[in-house]
């Protein structure tokens, strides 16, 4: 070993703690990447597998009544290599001692056979047998939800008819990864439950013996999807076909889809800014450890080494610490990536998990960390070698003070020396100063940016539950009613406010954009639940106008004055033409809004309602729940309180829990930073430190020379933290935003204040960790070293 | 018989700084230097002795004039030629020793025979310092005079042509003094090589063979002992 590697292997012996606390920083930001790309690639891996195996269907096409023989018909559809016929229907489960029943939906199996399409995965009990009628599996995340077993009995009400169940299983399904009640946005495993029954039974139960109201298809490798769509639409049409989808509109697949973007965009978003973060700081500590080994320089040109001996020599010390910072944040990422992806596993209840890594993510990690790493050194090295041996051996000469010696002397009167040093050494050395603010100031907007995004994310809530929705229930009816149900709500007694609503199913389209969603009827002057502009303004709905949320317009491509094409999936299916009058602002899901009126007259169906919002006496909820439960329109009934926990659960679970993971990491780069930053003013300083004390200064007065300039730094940077952390929002929150809702960024005093506290702490723990260094320091020993 | 010069300067200028802050370290010296020599360069801080040795050694730049080593031009080499020559000719000792503290006094010395050309055996180097049974010792483990010797043995480890002493007993008591310049004699005499020594300690001029009193950035003297004192002899 030649001796300028044992002088390497000393040297990184000597400054591992700070070289621990620069590898850390970059071992965070590369565990970030790992971490998040490993997450996505494995969610996607293991939901395809799981889509794979239990054969979840291409095309989905439901139909009002379609005969079995159409299915050879669909059959033979070319591009089209499997079809499975089946029953659905709608249906209230009643569960004791609960005031709101909890609609359902019954999906039919086969009878003595397994599906050919939309199997299921029993997880307890065991499958149905088709010739008992009352056997059924129910969907394994709602029986959880209310603590129902396997032997447990259940009553239900299916096509007006009530009847009793056994549960002989628990099952999942790919299809039934996310349930949502109809006419609703947000997925809640216990206000949504899926039966599964065989053929016959649920056949008989809904009048389909020898017909079939959905047929699932699936696409042999290479079909064309849309033509494949058209062919099956024109073949159900006489059947009261409402229109095949494809699996991407399929709801459960689009929530998880989002979700996985969600995560997707916040795995490409987010990772490159903390990362980068890690970077500008390996480069400020590197090119700051560097300055500090000059005299070594000097010696070793001194000796006859070549610049370039000189620099492979530094070259090498810190790759060491930056590759082996970046090998540390693979594994840690790994790691990471594997409880994540556990995690996620079990929120997307997916059965098994695929964990795969992207390898991509461990390329771009280590060559960022050295690209920084080796800029930041060979840019300090280079001034270095600008340096004559004789010069570069000397320590540098003492900064020139001189000029700032006027505001000194018209500070002495209220200034003591160290002070003055303090002050002085901030004002003259601007550069250095200006790197540690600037990282600083890094950490601070990491933090900020974090905690804004937290506050974005109650904003999301308050918007939606205070602001546009301020109703106490929402009712949906069995189908569209006539007004006169309104009429009957609002004489309800402890009923304040009724407001009618008209949920309509369609495709909106712009040229090749379009959305597979609801177009909403509000009633004129709503009071409950209106659509509002940025500032919150309502918006009044034009005659002849349709309001888009931002979402929706973003996605459809469109704006204020086009026209906009709506396909009705109800009743007659109409055309519309409609132009697009405002966008409103809506952070929950891509709502489209109308004038009731309005919309029943381009359906030409007047007086038409599917539900209704409903301010109500808290007092007497119990009475209404039991009269809503009475009357034969009202399929289901919502509380806007449920409906508040379950995205706030949705949020904090889902892919926005990663927030709180981000959030960490956020802190611990910022801590580093300052770490960082204490450290290396240390060690350039620790030889004047050892001065001020052999002249008789005390530790506490040599402290304050050295912590006084941290704390005047970080002062300095809080602002300009928050400032860079408000931009930083705005990429960081476009990463959390998804279709079913989106972040803003908004300027929160709190947030900040918290950020702020974060680095003050930072810098007081970093502060107490380097005055215990100086503590211990020995005097005659720094005095004589180098070091 | 004459002498070859190993060094000789023309008109050799250094100015630090511009304008009224500069400061003439060397004022146009004129200067020839016998090969095989023991030179002591006198003279009060700041005479320009320093700056004379770091220019003639390679470690600086004139400002202007030349400065000839054998018969080549130090002012008109390249950043890479100096380099070169420096590695291959010079030794050098310094007031402060400047070890590298983090390796033993074996890679001390190490450090220096792996580039060198034609080096000796890192122990016998150590040995003619007498540090032969230190040699795995820190610098921190070691006293200033023996960490001077070590970095006499790194210096005389490449065989060099010239060894350049810049003040190397000022950190030292006399005793341990007495054995630095003892050693760098027996550099001289066994080695043959030109030995450059900058103090300003007068009575160390005893030793030389030829000494040169600086004062003001020029040379103001130049004196040739017919004979030398051995560093025992010498009043401290």
């Amino acid at each position: 070993m030649s001796p300028l590697d044992h002088k390497l292997l000393r040297d990184l012996w000597r400054m591992k703690g700070q070289a621990i606390a620069i590898g850390v920083v970059i071992a965070v930001g590369v565990a970030m990447l790992v971490m998040m790309s490993g997450l996505v690639t494995s969610l996607n891996e293991t939901r395809d597998a799981y889509y794979q195996r239990y054969r979840l269907a291409d095309i989905f096409a439901p139909v009002t009544r379609a005969p079995d023989r159409s299915v050879q018909r669909l059959a033979a559809i070319e591009g089209v290599s499997a079809v499975e016929p089946r029953v659905i229907g709608g249906a209230l489960i009643d569960l004791p001692g609960t005031d709101l029943p909890v609609q359902a939906q019954a999906v039919s199996l086969p009878d003595l056979r397994t599906p050919r399409l939309n199997d299921v995965y029993l997880s307890d009990g065991r499958m149905i047998d088709s010739d008992r009628s009352e056997e059924i599996l129910l969907l394994q995340s709602f029986a959880n939800a209310h603590g129902l077993r396997p032997g447990d009995r259940l009553s239900a009400t299916m096509n007006g008819a009530r009847r009793s169940f056994r549960i002989v299983g628990l099952a999942q399904a790919p299809e039934f990864l996310y349930t949502t009640a109809p006419g609703e946005i947000i997925p809640d495993d216990a206000r949504f439950g899926v039966i599964w029954m065989s053929r016959s039974a649920l056949a008989a139960a809904y009048d389909m013996e020898g017909a079939f109201n959905e047929a699932l298809l699936s696409l042999s490798r290479g079909a064309n999807e849309a033509a494949v769509l058209d062919a099956v639409d024109r073949i159900l049409d006489p059947y009261g076909g409402t229109g095949a989808y494809p699996l991407a509109d399929q709801i459960s697949n689009r929530f998880l889809s989002q979700e996985i973007i969600g995560l997707e965009a916040s795995a490409v978003g987010v990772p490159p800014i903390f990362l980068a973060v890690a970077a500008f700081l390996l480069y400020i500590v590197i090119n700051r450890m560097v300055q500090s080994e000059r005299e070594e320089i000097g010696l070793m040109k001194a000796f006859g080494y070549t610049n370039s001996e000189v620099g492979a020599h530094y070259f090498k010390l810190v790759m060491a610490i930056a590759v082996g910072g970046a090998l540390a944040g693979c594994l840690l990422g790994i790691a990471g990536g594997r409880s994540l992806t556990q995690y996620y596993t079990d929120y997307f209840k997916f059965p098994f998990l695929v964990f795969q890594l992207d390898p991509a993510s461990f390329v771009t990690g280590v060559t960022v960390s050295i690209l920084a790493a080796s800029v930041g050194g060979l840019m300090v090295l280079r001034s270095v070698f600008a340096l004559t041996p004789a010069t570069a051996m000397r320590p540098p000469a003492p900064p020139d003070y001189s000029r700032a010696g006027r505001v000194g002397r018209r500070m002495n009167a209220w200034l003591d020396q160290p002070s003055r040093m303090v002050l002085r050494r901030i004002t003259r050395q601007p550069g250095r100063m200006a790197g540690a603010m600037i990282g600083i100031a890094c950490g601070m907007a990491l933090s900020a940016s974090m905690i804004a995004i937290y506050a974005g994310f109650d904003r999301t809530i308050d918007l939606t539950f205070n602001i546009i929705d301020r109703s106490d229930v929402t009712v949906g009816f069995t189908h569209a009613a006539s007004e006169a149900t309104i009429f009957e709500l609002s004489r309800m007694p402890g009923v304040l406010l009724v407001e009618p609503v008209r949920h309509v199913p369609a495709v909106l389209r712009n040229g090749l954009n379009t959305y597979r969603g609801v177009v909403s009827g509000l009633a004129p002057e709503a009071r409950l639940f209106r659509a509002l502009d940025a500032d919150i303004a309502e918006i009044p709905l034009d005659e002849r106008g349709i309001v888009l949320s931002t979402a929706l317009a973003d996605i459809l491509n469109i704006g204020p004055g086009e026209m906009l094409t709506v396909e009705v999936r109800e009743g007659r299916q109409p055309d519309l033409q409609i132009p697009v009058t405002a966008v409103s602002e809506s952070l929950l899901g891509s709502p489209a809004y109308m004038d009731l009126d309005a919309l029943n007259r381009a359906l030409r169906e007047p007086g038409r309602v599917s539900g209704a919002y409903l301010a109500i006496d808290q007092a007497r909820a119990r009475d209404i729940y039991r009269a809503l439960q009475n009357m034969p329109t009202v399929a289901g009934v919502s509380l806007k309180s449920d409906a508040e926990a379950a995205i706030q659960t949705l949020m904090n679970t889902g892919a926005g829990a990663i927030r709180y993971v981000m959030g960490t990491i956020a802190f611990v780069i910022t801590f580093g930073i300052v770490y960082n930053a204490a450290r290396i003013a240390y060690a350039e300083r620790a030889r004047d430190l050892a001065s001020l004390r052999v002249i008789g200064f005390t530790r506490g007065e040599t402290a304050f020379v050295l912590l006084g300039e941290l704390a005047v730094v970080t002062l300095v940077a809080l602002p300009f933290g928050g400032a860079l952390g408000y931009y930083m929002s705005f990429g960081i929150a476009a990463g959390f935003s998804n279709e079913l809702y989106q972040i803003p960024v908004i300027f929160d005093l709190a947030s900040y204040g918290f950020a702020a506290l974060v680095v003050i702490g930072a810098a007081i723990a970093s502060g107490w960790l380097v005055k215990r260094d100086i503590d211990r320091a020995e005097l005659v020993l720094t005095l004589k070293t180098r070091e | 018989m004459m002498k070859k010069n190993i060094f000789s300067t023309r008109g050799l200028t250094k100015v630090y700084g511009e304008g009224h802050s500069a400061v003439h370290a060397l004022r146009g010296v004129d200067l020839d230097i016998p090969e095989g020599e023991i030179v002591v360069l006198l003279g009060p801080s700041g005479s320009g002795k320093s700056t004379l040795l770091n220019i003639i050694g390679g470690l600086d730049r004139a400002t202007d004039g030349d400065a000839f080593f054998q018969d080549r031009n130090l002012s008109q080499m390249t950043d890479r030629q100096l380099t070169r020559y420096r590695r291959d000719h010079v030794g050098f000792v310094f007031q402060f020793y400047n070890l590298m503290p983090s390796l033993t006094a074996h890679e001390n010395v190490e450090l220096v025979t792996e580039i060198a050309r034609d080096p000796m055996d890192p122990g016998d180097a150590l040995s003619i310092v007498g540090l032969r049974d230190r040699v795995d010792h820190f610098p921190a483990q070691l006293s200033g005079g023996e960490q001077q010797r070590v970095a006499i043995a790194r210096a005389v480890a490449k065989n060099p042509t010239v060894l350049f002493c810049d003040e190397p007993t000022g950190a030292l008591d006399s005793t341990t003094g007495r054995s630095v310049l003892n050693v760098l004699r027996d550099v001289n005499e066994k080695l043959g090589a030109t030995v450059l020594i900058v103090t300003h300690a007068a009575s160390q001029a005893a030793m030389a063979d030829r000494v040169i009193h600086f004062a003001d950035g020029s040379v103001r003297e130049i004196v040739v002992n017919d004979t030398k004192l051995t560093p025992a002899e010498i009043d401290w």
